[in-house]
């Protein structure tokens, strides 16, 4: 016997002890597709046989059989089943998961169980058990339909059970390996001129010359019809015509609507209320051949719910479908395709009112569909709505994948007037998608997580750096909707041996060096604030791009996601500045974007860092001053005296010019701000604007741009100054230190060095995105005043990068896949969880003076 | 850091008998964390000046040798502890002058006994804002006290003071005293210790203490801070203290128990203590419990979640009411979460009380299914925390998704600050306040609220009402309406 099973689904083997269910399904299924009741005993009793284990080993059998059809796994159940009430609960678990129950009924002689056993030591049970369980499997026989098993196999004799062999069909739905591109329409109603011109405008051709007519692409596209083609409209006999054709040629794909399924029912001449256009259909098929009726009746009836293309990643529904959904074979599935989802409620037009699956879709498919006709298509959570109405007199719309584009073709005329006039999808100023972007959901980021950016290898997010970046964000972040990017931390080059030396661009070269980097762009770092400014063109454009109203045009925000400035007027200031260098830069032209986002330093450092200066940083100067100079007092009065005071003096002496040293090099970064006159905004980083992340191209792009951007305003912005040095050029490296040299001697805190590409390394993560080199007298703010004594030095040349490297490198990778995510259009958790990402690898322990 | 101990009594050299240190040597001693120097920049007939000069090494300090707590003892490089007067100097002291501070003097045993002209200075001794707790601290021992503020910067006078003076002590002691008097208040001026207080640090300070702490006004303070607030072994010190002095009336034990309760390093335990500092003469935190109490219990609700627990105040008082039947208590703080569990002491509640109630980290701008389904809500004290522009967020979790039958908010009336005597004008009465609002903003809120989202909503007084001002707290109760149902 030739057995087929849906490849999904759940078998259950039903017979008597001794059947030889095990045998069976061991040589027909892998050994972890069968759960077995008998191994579920030896679980929890350690003995297979102990039937007082019995109602615990099958709360396993139940568990493990959901948990394998959730993950789009096929389960045999070896167990007796032979009473209805042992079926019932496994019937249940398959239409849970949207499987299919298939039956498979050992119905043996007694005498073959018996032998069996028999030859068993470890099932002594005596002769009635055997009769009683075939008694309630004869008695069950004729009722398995009922209970709900779509397939049911009896076999009833040995020879019969040894000749099986079993076949598994791909479900209908199943067109992974179809990868397209396809052109996927919305609901067309009989609009068969719009149809034609927008599949003209596809680039389709069109046959009608002979029968059937014949739908081609020059590049091979394929058409796929979200269903609805019927009823309503002007011609529905052709669009069906065409239809047919497409998808018997094998250049279309159609799912089955619920107008499409009404009327093959009225066709077959079932009884169904003629409403909703379904005259208008029926009326126009009353003049084609009977010949071609049947076909049509064929061809409605052959329709399938859903399909899933693309190795998963297009899913084709005409009312839409619920992940858990999508490849899944049952009613319900098919129920929930044709008709989606209502609340029982009615609204003033008597249509139903329908609950927003879309809403609560966290699938990673995109999610075509038609059926609720709506003003214009509009993304949302991975999903689009392609029914624009077309024959209410709005277009007929495709969304063309994988491009993700959409194209639409007016309608020529209202055709039929709707009962509810059509509306945008959102009503207020937002989109549907920004609206529900205004609130994040906690399960979108608390947990453990693991993010998979484009870069890289994939990021996991420990649960307890997850919570700690959830009180920062909800203490302090500023609105979500404006982080779309993170800065990374940055890891020093390798400690340098140089005497006087922790930090020296040597190392930092030849770290880039030895990567087989070839150029490096070295840039001025400045000390102030790290900002990331997020800046439209006007406060209209932020709200139209971000979906944030009355938040003006922009925001400057720091590295933890705050707010940077507390004077709202000074950050307005700011932003109007920025934006009129925009402007005169012409910057909104040239990469035609109304908004941009760029990664900035902003000075001066007390602006910000207040607190740390005055609490630690002036303190300590203070302190070290006040202490240093009396020790140094005290030593030449003891030396004065005649005491040998050995190396004391002079090492207190050296002592005291460090704290010097130590004040002064705070203080250069401190100066007041009374007004924007006194703010530096240095940008170095151009990261994204509109459709666009700037990643791919070099930072030496990247410094032209904001040279050519700083230029436009030099009062407020700073253009950053760089060196370019090709590592296999000595001389050029050697400008390189010396350029340093003479910049941290005067006060600099040292530079950034990057490798020419953005993404390093085609983003293997191997290679730093930048490593920094920070100046000598710098460093004493962050190793104290006196750490340049060698004896503190030694220690210190100490260190270890290996973890800050990994760190910068999830980091980068997470921001700009947040970015990459937020230019896309992804839906703000998506986004979120990027960003969210950063700021809890930020709570790792790592040494913050790297 | 430094410290230089002068004697004027002719012969002034005898300081070097006293002190074990010959006043033409220069003495190196290692110290576990750093190394001790002591020289005489001056020694004559008149005057006799011995300098102890102490290295600390920064370096190890950070990375911690051996140490045990969080690595090193210090965090950061960049840090006072080499050149302030603290436990590192009182350590030193202890090491370098033992002899003196045991008051044994085995050439010249007289010279112990004998009270001197001495004074001690010390150029950078931390003394936060309190110029007055130093005096405190060494007047009633009968010194006459010189003190210089440092300025913090001179480039930028509108940073302000630095929070350290430069201290000179003269009075007419023995070396002894002297030595044991800064052993023991050095640290208690830091206030900080760098190493781990145990039972030793109790005898430590009995020991050095023993002549004249009993009678130091300051006693209860100077235990405090001395066992870096260490409530248990502060207490027994104190009561030691009494045992060896009968009269000290038993209240001041009481007092140093009670003022200073809730010493956590917490965020929200020092929110909890300034606020209450504001409000304490009002007992508002109690009388708004109440209030809330009273609240739920008339609207007859059986279940609560209480949002922005902080450290479960009015969660526990929840929990004795029998009628409730869940409780949950949802915090953005991990450590407040903590501090709660630890209040209702949740290991240790009986099964059938335990399941009753459910601590949650949360934040108040995510929409949380957790904390759906419940009668009535809580949000005491707890908008003003957020930004304003955050808030629209919090409603739509809150009266959307969440969508409780009742909803009580309760929040500061600005209006009322001018009841507050410490409370500069314009100045809210927490850090960590965004907002304080009106009695009109607030109501305007509640209306706009209750109408979105189909609640109705009333206005009450939270504590004393101050006629023209108003009550210190305002609380809101919304109540959903029965037609809205319980979907949004």
């Amino acid at each position: 016997m030739n057995i087929t099973i849906p490849e999904l689904s759940l078998v259950v083997l039903i017979g008597a002890s001794g059947c030889g269910k095990s045998t069976f399904s061991r040589r027909h299924f892998l050994p972890t597709e069968v759960i077995s009741s008998d191994y579920c005993r030896g679980l929890v009793a350690d003995d297979e046989n102990d039937q007082s284990a019995t109602a615990d080993a099958f709360d396993i059998l139940h568990y493990i059989a959901g948990k394998r059809l959730k993950t789009g796994r096929l389960a045999v159940v070896d167990a007796t089943n032979v009473r209805a009430e042992d079926r019932k609960p496994l019937v249940q678990i398959a239409r849970e998961y949207h499987c299919l129950p298939v039956a498979i009924v050992f119905d043996l002689p007694e005498r073959v169980c018996r032998e069996r056993n028999a030859q068993r030591p470890d099932r002594n049970f005596g002769p009635h058990v055997i009769r009683n369980q075939l008694g309630n499997l004869h008695r069950s026989l004729r009722g398995l339909e009922r209970e709900g098993f779509r397939y049911v196999y009896i076999l009833r004799a040995t020879t019969e059970v040894d000749a099986v062999t079993i076949a598994r069909q791909p479900l209908w739905n199943n067109k992974k390996a179809e990868t397209g591109p396809f052109d996927v329409i919305g609901d067309i109603h009989g609009c068969f001129e719009e149809l034609g011109r927008l599949l003209d405008r596809l680039g389709y051709q069109l046959d009608r010359s002979g029968e059937p007519w014949r739908l081609s692409h020059p590049q091979d596209r394929k058409v796929v019809f979200v269903g609805d083609l019927v009823d309503r409209g002007p011609a529905t006999p052709d669009v069906l015509r065409l239809a047919m054709a497409a998808v018997h040629s094998g250049d279309g794909y159609c799912v089955v609507g619920n107008h499409d399924l009404k009327l093959s029912k009225a066709l077959r001449g079932r009884q169904v209320k003629i409403s909703h256009g379904l005259a208008e259909s029926l009326e126009q098929l009353g003049r084609e051949s009977e010949a071609f009726r049947a076909e049509v009746i064929k061809f409605l009836d052959g329709l399938v719910s859903h399909y899933v293309f693309d190795g998963g990643r297009l899913v084709v529904a005409h009312a839409g479908l619920r992940a858990e959904m999508h490849g899944r074979g049952s009613g319900k599935v098919r129920e929930f395709a044709m008709f989606g989802e209502t609340t029982g409620e009615t609204d003033e037009y008597g249509l139903p009112v329908r609950t927003n699956w879309a809403a609560d879709y966290r699938g990673s498919a995109l999610v075509a569909y038609g059926h609720t006709p709506v003003l214009n298509a509009e993304w949302f959570n991975n999903t689009i709505c392609l029914d624009t109405g077309c024959v209410f007199g709005g277009q007929l719309t495709a969304l063309r994948y994988p491009e993700r584009e959409l194209v639409a073709e007016p309608a020529l005329r209202m055709h039929y007037e709707p009962l509810r006039p059509l509306a945008p999808a959102s009503s207020g100023p937002l989109s549907m998608q920004q609206e529900a972007d205004d609130l994040l959901d906690l399960a979108d980021c608390s947990g453990k997580r693991i993010v998979h950016p484009r870069l890289g290898h994939s990021v996991t997010i420990r649960p307890e750096n997850a919570a700690a970046a959830l009180e920062v964000m909800s203490r302090f972040a500023a609105n979500p909707k404006w982080l779309v990017y993170l800065p990374p931390t940055m890891s020093p080059a390798e400690t340098s041996a140089e005497p006087g030396f922790l930090e020296h661009p040597a190392e930092a070269l030849g770290y880039y060096r030895r990567a087989g980097v070839e150029t490096v762009v070295c840039q001025e770092k400045h000390m102030g604030s790290r900002a990331v400014v997020v800046i439209a063109k006007d406060e209209a454009a932020a709200q139209a791009r971000f979906g944030i109203a009355n938040e003006g045009q922009g925001i400057v925000y720091t590295r933890t996601g705050r707010r940077f400035f507390t004077d709202a007027e000074l950050e307005r200031q700011l932003l109007q500045r920025l934006a009129s260098a925009l402007s005169t830069a012409g910057f909104w032209q040239e990469f035609s974007s109304d908004w941009f986002v760029l990664d900035c330093e902003l000075m001066p450092w007390s602006l910000k860092a207040r607190e740390l200066l005055t609490r630690q940083y002036a303190a300590v100067g203070a302190a070290s001053g006040a202490m240093l100079t009396q020790a140094h007092h005290l030593l030449a009065a003891a030396g004065a005296r005649g005491i040998d005071i050995g190396e004391l003096s002079a090492s207190y002496a050296e002592r005291q010019r460090d704290a010097q040293r130590f004040t002064d090099a705070y203080r250069r970064y401190c100066w007041p701000v009374s007004s924007i006159n006194d703010l530096r905004l240095a940008p170095f980083h151009l990261l994204a604007s509109e459709n666009r992340v700037y990643s791919d191209q070099t930072h030496l792009w990247q410094m032209a741009q904001l040279h050519r951007l700083a230029a436009a305003d030099a009062a407020l912005l700073l253009a950053t100054a760089y060196r370019v040095a090709d590592l296999a050029d000595e001389d050029a490296c050697q400008n390189v230190i010396d350029w340093w040299l003479d910049l941290t001697e005067k006060g600099g805190e040292g530079m950034v060095v990057k490798p020419m590409d953005f993404i390093p390394d085609q983003g293997r993560g191997r290679i730093q995105p930048a490593v920094k080199c920070r100046g000598r007298d710098y460093l004493r703010i962050i190793y104290g005043p006196e750490y340049t004594e060698e004896r503190h030095l030694s220690r210190l040349r100490r260190r270890a990068l290996g973890g800050k490297r990994a760190l910068a490198w999830r980091e980068f990778a997470l921001g700009l896949e947040a970015l990459e995510r937020f230019v896309a259009r992804e839906p703000l958790r998506r986004v979120h969880e990027c960003v969210f990402g950063v700021l809890a690898l930020e709570s790792e322990p790592v040494d913050p003076r790297l | 850091m430094l410290l230089t101990l002068t004697n004027t009594q002719p012969p002034a050299t005898d300081l070097g008998f006293l002190l074990y240190k010959h006043p033409q040597n220069v003495r190196q001693y290692p110290l576990s964390f750093g190394i001790a120097h002591v020289f005489y920049p001056e020694a004559d007939e008149a005057r006799c000046t011995v300098c102890l000069l102490v290295d600390v090494d920064p370096i190890d300090l950070v990375r911690g040798k051996a140490t045990a707590i969080g690595g090193g003892l210090l965090g950061q490089y960049v840090n006072d502890r080499p050149y302030a007067a603290s436990s590192f100097l009182s350590v030193a002291l202890g090491r370098v002058f033992a002899t003196a501070l045991s008051g044994r003097c085995a050439d010249h045993p007289e010279l112990v006994s004998r009270p001197l002209p001495l004074v001690a200075h010390l150029p950078v001794v931390a003394a936060r804002a309190d110029e007055g707790f130093v005096t405190a601290l060494f007047e009633p021992l009968g010194y006459h006290i010189e003190m210089q503020r440092l300025p913090l910067d001179a480039h930028f006078p509108d940073w302000g003071h630095s929070p350290y003076v430069a201290l000179t002590l003269s009075g007419t002691v023995t070396v002894k005293t002297l030595l044991s008097h800064l052993y023991v208040l050095l640290p208690v001026l830091d206030n900080a210790k760098h190493y781990w207080v145990g039972q030793d640090e109790l005898e430590k300070l009995l020991r050095h203490g023993a002549d004249w702490l009993a009678g130091h006004p300051e006693k209860a303070r100077i235990a405090r801070r001395y066992l870096r607030h260490k409530w248990s072994l502060a207490r027994e010190a104190l009561a030691r203290l009494e045992v060896v002095e009968d009269e000290v009336p038993e209240s001041v034990t009481e007092t140093a128990a009670t003022t200073e309760t809730a010493a956590t390093d917490s965020e929200m335990a020092s929110i909890t203590v300034e606020e209450a500092a504001v409000e304490a003469p009002l007992s508002l935190n109690e009388t708004r419990i109440r209030t809330v109490l009273a609240e739920l219990a008339a609207a007859g609700v059986q279940t609560v979640v209480d949002l922005g627990c902080g450290d479960g105040k009015l969660l526990s008082r929840l929990l004795k009411e029998k009628y409730l039947t869940r409780l949950v208590g949802l915090d953005v703080s991990v450590r407040a979460l903590e501090i709660a569990a630890d209040r209702l002491q949740l290991e240790r509640l009986p099964p059938r009380v335990r399941e009753r109630i459910q601590l949650l980290h949360g934040g108040l701008t995510y929409r949380d299914a957790r904390i759906e389904g419940f009668d009535a809500a809580t949000a005491i004290e707890v908008i003003e925390h957020l930004d304003e522009n955050r808030l629209a967020a919090f409603e739509r979790v809150l009266f959307q998704c969440a969508r409780p039958g009742v909803v009580i908010v309760t929040t500061p009336n600005v209006e009322y600050n001018v009841n507050y005597p410490f409370l500069p004008t314009g100045q809210l009465r927490h850090p960590d306040h965004r907002f304080e609002w009106t009695r009109a903003e607030f109501e305007s809120w509640g209306q706009r609220v209750a109408a979105i989202f189909g609640y109705a909503v009333r206005f009450e007084p939270v504590g004393t009402v101050d006629p023209t001002v108003g009550p210190p707290t305002q609380m809101a109760v919304f109540t959903r309406d029965v037609e809205q149902g319980g979907e949004a």
